[in-house]
């Protein structure tokens, strides 16, 4: 996929007194996106200006085409009820027949593995089970552009690698990806392309393996210098 | 100190009393404390089947206003049952806009009275529980496209335990009331009369030692209630997360 | 799955109203009387013979004079059974009653201090009246429109006493109904002006008892009224009668002298026909 997907122009977004997001313009192309940077840097905020969540101050988000878009969180949000009925929710809402979604959300659950916690009350599952149901719940959705922020920072490092696989799944199938993280082993998997946020400014926009071989900001040297080991 | 045991001998000569009346299975005192219930239910019900999605939309909602309706509630919580004993008494009144139904002086008038009391009270009790859960799930719910109204109606069944609680206070508030039924129902022998008229008459009749023997069960009765409410809601709440 | 969980609720709530509305599917009358009259007994013992004879169930709202009188005039009950006549009188020219027929008459009494500090005690309502202004004692007043109210305001007037000027901390307006008021009296150690009913069941007496009493100026005369149907057309006229011609009835009026306390007559019937 090269044709620009999402053209930002001048975006920003003031909070109080801080300048969260100052003036990014981005043209997003690529199939897989991460975007990295130091804590504070504005990544969630930006991800979420994306989506809608959050409205701009200035600036203005240009779609090529409108593209059906769906979230997930650092912490998986999940109703009080069963696996299967926190999927079936997210179909219901599109409006499908209750015996559709019933049907869907199961083999949501199955593409994660889940389907034999299906009738298990959500909030009982460990943490990676439940950001799981969040991706299956997503997943049933068949969103065009996925957004992920931060998808594994609360799982432990087997739970990691199934999300990661889940992701993939997920992006072969034709979504687009476009996610944050703290992992520069996950942004180098995932990634075809690599967005350097630095205090509210876009530093670089890089193919991924150029950005980890030669970061061409003296800013995003320092970051990965100092999230390598 | 002489007094404080003349005081003492009286709480356990109604304690004593209360348990005789018990024991005796007086038909008309169960017919007193069932009533009681049937109407504090009632108008429990109603005042959540009425105030749980009001206060939902206040929490979720966004809409001008909305402050003021807030605070609002949140004082007339404080209505005094007499007050709206009062108000309802002119509603239904013969010589009142509703008096053609003749339902003055009867339980209905009485479980509307109390719902009348207690609506706010839940309103404002589920709209803190909600708006706590909207700001849990509120991007996570936006994400997925939900409506206000049906993230509303959402929370309201996933806050169901904490909304419990609002539902008790509801309750408690309409069965320990005696102003509101004492006005509309007219405290009638057999007809209208609760636990708490029956204690204010016999309190006034100087017959204390029934009275507070009266208190005691009523008070029994409430404790029981709430007891049996925490228990399934533990249970519930270990069983859901 | 909650608007099923909704409707079920609100179908359970609807059917507790209709359980309790269905109560008015039986025959009744709503009678207004005092407060005084229902908690000395009479209508436990008088209504239940009533009903068996008629099958006509008998619902008394208990409040002060002037208030079942008010609820008569807004047409909330059939019939009204209270003790001022002045007030009955004056309720009936005013429209609102057919007519005004005796039925019985009980007395007051003056309850205090058995130490009678002020001198008070013995037969006259009026001498007594003004030994307890004299002596400033501590004298409660139910001070609430009601039929005892007003009695006591035409013996304090009777007896030479100007309550304004008189008036002071001695003197308590309670605002309250015979009980609450025979309680503070009891807590304070005050004199009081009670109907006998009231007191006979009264228990909680502590120090107090009868100081005067058998004045024939004491005597307090019920009357039975039927609330005018021209005014208000949906009183229950036939069955409101129905209940009016039995209490002034032989049957009635036997089944009045018969009610005792502690083997004391309360009520003394004097229906005339």
């Amino acid at each position: 996929m090269s044709t620009a997907w999402l053209a930002i122009d001048g975006l920003g977004l003031t909070e109080g007194a801080t300048r969260i997001v100052d003036d990014v313009s981005l043209t997003l192309a690529a199939q897989r996106t991460v975007v990295l940077g130091p804590n504070g840097a504005g990544k969630s905020t930006l991800l979420r200006l994306i989506h809608g969540l959050l409205h701009p101050s200035e600036g203005a988000l240009r779609w090529s085409q409108p593209l059906s878009q769906a979230m997930v969180f650092q912490r998986p949000i999940m109703l009080r009820t069963t696996a299967l009925a926190n999927v079936v929710y997210g179909l219901k809402l599109k409006g499908h027949a209750m015996d559709v979604c019933q049907r869907r959300a199961l083999d949501s659950l199955a593409h994660v593995g889940l389907e034999h916690l299906a009738q298990r009350p959500a909030r009982l599952l460990s943490g990676g089970e439940q950001q799981r149901v969040a991706l299956a719940r997503v997943w049933a959705l068949e969103p065009e552009l996925l957004i992920l922020d931060e998808p594994t920072a609360s799982l432990d490092p087997a739970s990691s690698r199934e999300v990661e696989r889940i992701i993939n799944e997920i992006a072969a199938s034709g979504t687009r990806i476009l996610m944050t993280t703290h992992n520069l082993g996950q942004a180098r998997r995932i990634a075809e392309e690599i967005v350097f946020i630095d205090r509210g400014r876009i530093a670089e926009q890089t193919p991924v393996a150029e950005f980890f071989k030669l970061p061409r900001t003296p800013a995003a040297q320092d970051f990965l210098q100092e999230e390598m080991p | 100190m002489h007094k404080l045991h003349h005081t003492m001998i009286e709480f356990s000569d109604s304690f004593h009393t209360a348990w005789q009346l018990l024991a005796a299975s007086d038909s008309r005192l169960f017919a007193i404390v069932l009533l009681s219930l049937r109407v504090s239910f009632a108008a429990t019900l109603i005042a959540c089947v009425v105030g749980m999605p009001v206060g939902a939309l206040l929490a979720v909602g966004r809409f001008p206003g909305r402050r003021v309706l807030i605070v609002l509630f949140n004082g007339l919580m404080g209505l005094p049952p007499v007050v709206v004993g009062l108000l309802v008494y002119l509603l239904l009144s013969r010589a009142g806009p509703l008096g053609s139904f003749g339902l003055l002086f009867s339980p209905t008038a009485m479980v509307i009275a109390q719902a009348v009391l207690v609506t706010p009270i839940v309103a404002a009790l589920t709209r803190q529980v909600i708006a706590d859960e909207w700001s849990e799930y509120r991007e996570q719910l936006r994400s997925l496209g939900a409506s206000r109204a049906r993230a509303a109606a959402t929370l309201l069944w996933d806050g169901r335990f904490s909304l419990s609680t609002a539902a008790l206070a509801g309750f408690g508030r309409a069965i320990a009331e005696v102003g509101a039924v004492m006005i509309v129902g007219g405290n009638i022998d057999g007809v209208t009369r609760v636990m708490t008229t029956t204690i204010a008459l016999e309190t006034s009749k100087g017959d204390l030692p029934l009275a507070l023997a009266l208190g005691f069960i009523l008070i029994a009765v409430v404790l029981i209630i709430n007891a049996v409410a925490y228990a399934v809601r533990g249970w519930a709440e270990r069983r859901w997360g | 799955m909650i608007t099923r969980r909704l409707f079920c609720s609100a179908l359970a709530s609807f059917g507790l109203l209709a359980a309790a509305a269905s109560h008015a599917q039986e025959r009744f009358i709503t009678v207004s009387s005092t407060t005084s009259t229902e908690q000395s007994g009479l209508f436990g013992h008088l209504l239940p013979l009533f009903e068996k004879a008629s099958g006509i169930k008998v619902r008394v709202v208990a409040l002060g004079t002037g208030q079942a009188l008010d609820m008569a005039r807004r047409g909330d009950a059939d019939v009204v059974f209270v003790h001022d006549k002045a007030a009955e009188e004056k309720f009936i020219a005013e429209g609102y009653g057919v007519k005004r027929q005796e039925v019985m008459y009980n007395d007051f009494v003056v309850i205090g201090p058995k130490a009678d500090p002020a001198k008070a005690a013995g037969k006259d309502i009026l001498e007594g009246l003004r030994r307890i202004e004299a002596a400033k004692a501590a004298f409660v007043s139910r001070g609430d429109k009601s039929g005892t109210h007003a009695a006591e305001l035409r013996y304090w007037k009777a007896a030479g006493v100007d309550l304004d000027k008189a008036k002071g901390p001695w003197y308590r307006d309670t605002g309250s109904g015979m009980g609450p008021a025979l309680n503070t009296a009891a807590s304070m150690n005050a004199y009081i002006l009670a109907d006998r009913g009231t007191w006979l069941s009264f228990k909680n007496r502590g120090e107090m008892g009868i100081v005067v009493e058998g004045d024939t100026r004491l005597f307090n005369q019920y009357g039975v009224i039927l609330v005018n149907p021209a005014k208000h057309a949906h009183v229950k006229q036939a069955d409101g009668q129905k209940f009016i011609d039995w209490v002034v009835s032989d049957a009635g009026q036997k089944t009045i002298a018969e009610y005792k306390i502690g083997g004391e007559q309360l009520f003394f019937p004097n229906a005339r026909r």
